[in-house]
């Protein structure tokens, strides 16, 4: 579903990505592994568009969307949740949803589809999205991204101070989203052991490149990877 | 008692033209984070089409209209020309190229109409009511003021809270990196803010017009009561700039009536200052909440 080839970014002088190919086809979740600063946040940034790559090429099924604005690319059924949450806290949790559905027009999900998989956003539904508590932030995020029922989907540090309660529970959701939508989740992590748990495929990247692409049971099992980058 | 009601009535009057340059500004604010010092030569434009309008046909209303339809396109062409390209430029050069903007349409407009203000008509009667046998400063043309920026007002408030639009602009302008991961095409709602804001200036100009008389700098002092009025009510609220226009245009009346008509743009100064220093975040501060 979505395939990167040898993609390069850079930030001034600094290559923030290194020729990182990878591959997340649809009803899987590959996790992105790697310490801060290893290029995890700059790859998804180059694959929505919002950062120009230097070279590569990143594709959804057939369709080349390297360069594209970010608003087509978005039109192309990618979907990045943002990290630090990124919902929209002056708008209400029922305003930050239907924005995540209004490029589709009729073709979004209904709201009360989402509330249905997140019933605490129903019943804060006219609420500001600012009085959330972290966990019901991430789950808005991740709702408003479905409600334009997206082809893949790339999720920045989902966890990110969170308590690890709520991280098994979004984890669930997220492996659940995989199953039951087809999604191709490219699920970036600081939290190594919790992102290898459902994902299907790890990665770890190091100063912007791949030093690592394997079963999550190999990349657990190796313990000098484990210690060099995964922190666990 | 008499003065005093004619003071606040005029202050409600005046208020209400300081509210829709006060919009003007707030909406570019919001939108794009620059504070159009173009504004008042924006309207100073339209309001001379306006003028031109009306004496070659000879009707007040299609003057009112061509001024705010220009005022749209002149709005939208702004940002599109100028602006965007330094949209994510350090904020001083947007500041700079408005205050050029603002000296080439003065320079143009006296080229094009001559620098001697002439008179604007307005829409309604200057006679002032006449109420048990005392004639109050308040006339039908104020009356008509004070409508059409409280519709204005209440347009725009409907147009962001309950429209596809509105929910868009607000998106864009509160997070516009999340509203474009979202689809919202971001540059085009910037468009359409300075569109709307150059509407309600164009407005404000035909409007205050014939009180002020109409020349290349004549709306320069307005432009600075409506930013004051703008401060006052957060500089990123919409209905604080309506309720900063107003109060802030009672407030400078009585200075005006009490204490003698010199001391108002002291006294705007003086209000600006005060609520700088007391209350930065204006004194309708949905802007410090949101900041936290």
């Amino acid at each position: 579903m979505l395939r990167v080839e040898e993609l390069t970014t850079d930030y001034g002088a600094v290559r923030a990505v290194d020729g990182v190919s990878l591959e997340a086809p649809e009803g899987t979740v590959t996790a992105v592994l790697g310490a801060n600063g290893a290029g995890k946040t700059s790859l998804l940034r180059t694959i929505t568009g919002l950062v120009p790559p230097r070279s590569g090429r990143v594709k959804i099924g057939d369709a080349d969307i390297t360069g594209m604005a970010v608003e087509e690319i978005v039109r192309r059924g990618v979907a990045h949740v943002p990290e630090g949450r990124g919902v929209i806290a002056e708008l209400t949790v029922h305003e930050n949803l239907r924005l995540g559905g209004l490029w589709r027009r009729g073709g979004a999900a209904p709201v009360a589809e989402i509330y249905e998989l997140f019933p605490r956003l129903g019943e804060r539904e006219q609420q500001p999205a600012s009085r959330l508590s972290g966990g019901e932030r991430q789950m808005l995020s991740i709702g408003r991204a479905l409600m334009a029922r997206p082809r893949v989907l790339l999720l920045d540090e989902p966890s990110l101070g969170l308590a690890p309660v709520i991280v098994a529970q979004i984890m669930a959701m997220i492996r659940s989203l995989a199953d039951n939508l087809g999604l191709a989740v490219l699920l970036v992590e600081q939290n190594a052991r919790s992102a290898l748990s459902i994902a299907n495929r790890g990665i770890v990247l190091n100063l912007g490149r791949v030093v690592a692409d394997r079963e999550p049971g190999e990349l657990a099992a190796d313990e000098r990877l484990r210690h060099a980058y995964l922190g666990f | 008692m008499t003065k005093f009601i004619d003071l606040t009535l005029s202050g409600i009057s005046d208020g209400a033209v300081y509210a829709a340059v006060a919009l003007a500004l707030v909406l570019i604010w919001r939108a794009t984070r620059i504070v159009n010092f173009a504004q008042g030569a924006m309207l100073m434009v339209t309001t001379f089409i306006a003028s031109a309008v009306i004496n070659s046909s000879g009707h007040y209303w299609l003057g009112f209209v061509v001024a705010l339809a220009c005022g749209l396109v002149l709005g939208a062409l702004v940002e599109r020309v100028l602006i965007r390209p330094v949209e994510y430029a350090p904020p001083l050069n947007a500041v700079i190229l408005t205050l050029g903007l603002y000296t080439l349409l003065v320079a143009i407009a006296g080229m094009i109409w001559g620098n001697t203000p002439r008179s604007f008509p307005p829409a309604f009667s200057l006679r002032g009511y006449e109420v048990g046998g005392t004639r109050l400063l308040f006339t039908p043309n104020d009356t008509f003021i004070v409508l059409v920026v409280i519709a204005v007002a209440v347009g725009l408030a409907a147009l962001f809270r309950l429209t596809s639009l509105g929910l868009q602009m607000r998106a864009s302008a509160f997070a516009p990196e999340v509203a474009r991961l979202l689809g919202v095409r971001v540059a085009r709602m910037f468009t359409v803010g300075w569109a709307l804001a150059a509407v309600a200036g164009a407005l404000a100009g035909v409007l205050v017009a014939p009180s002020v008389f109409l020349g290349p700098n004549s709306f320069d002092p307005i432009l600075i009561t409506g930013f004051v009025a703008a401060v006052l009510g957060g500089l990123d609220s919409p209905p604080g700039a309506v309720i900063g226009g107003v109060s802030l245009g009672v407030a400078l009346s009585y200075v005006s009536g009490y204490a003698g008509s010199s001391l108002v743009p002291l006294a705007a100064l003086v209000i600006l200052v005060a609520v700088l220093m007391l209350r930065p975040g204006g004194l309708f501060a949905a802007s410090a909440e949101r900041r936290v």
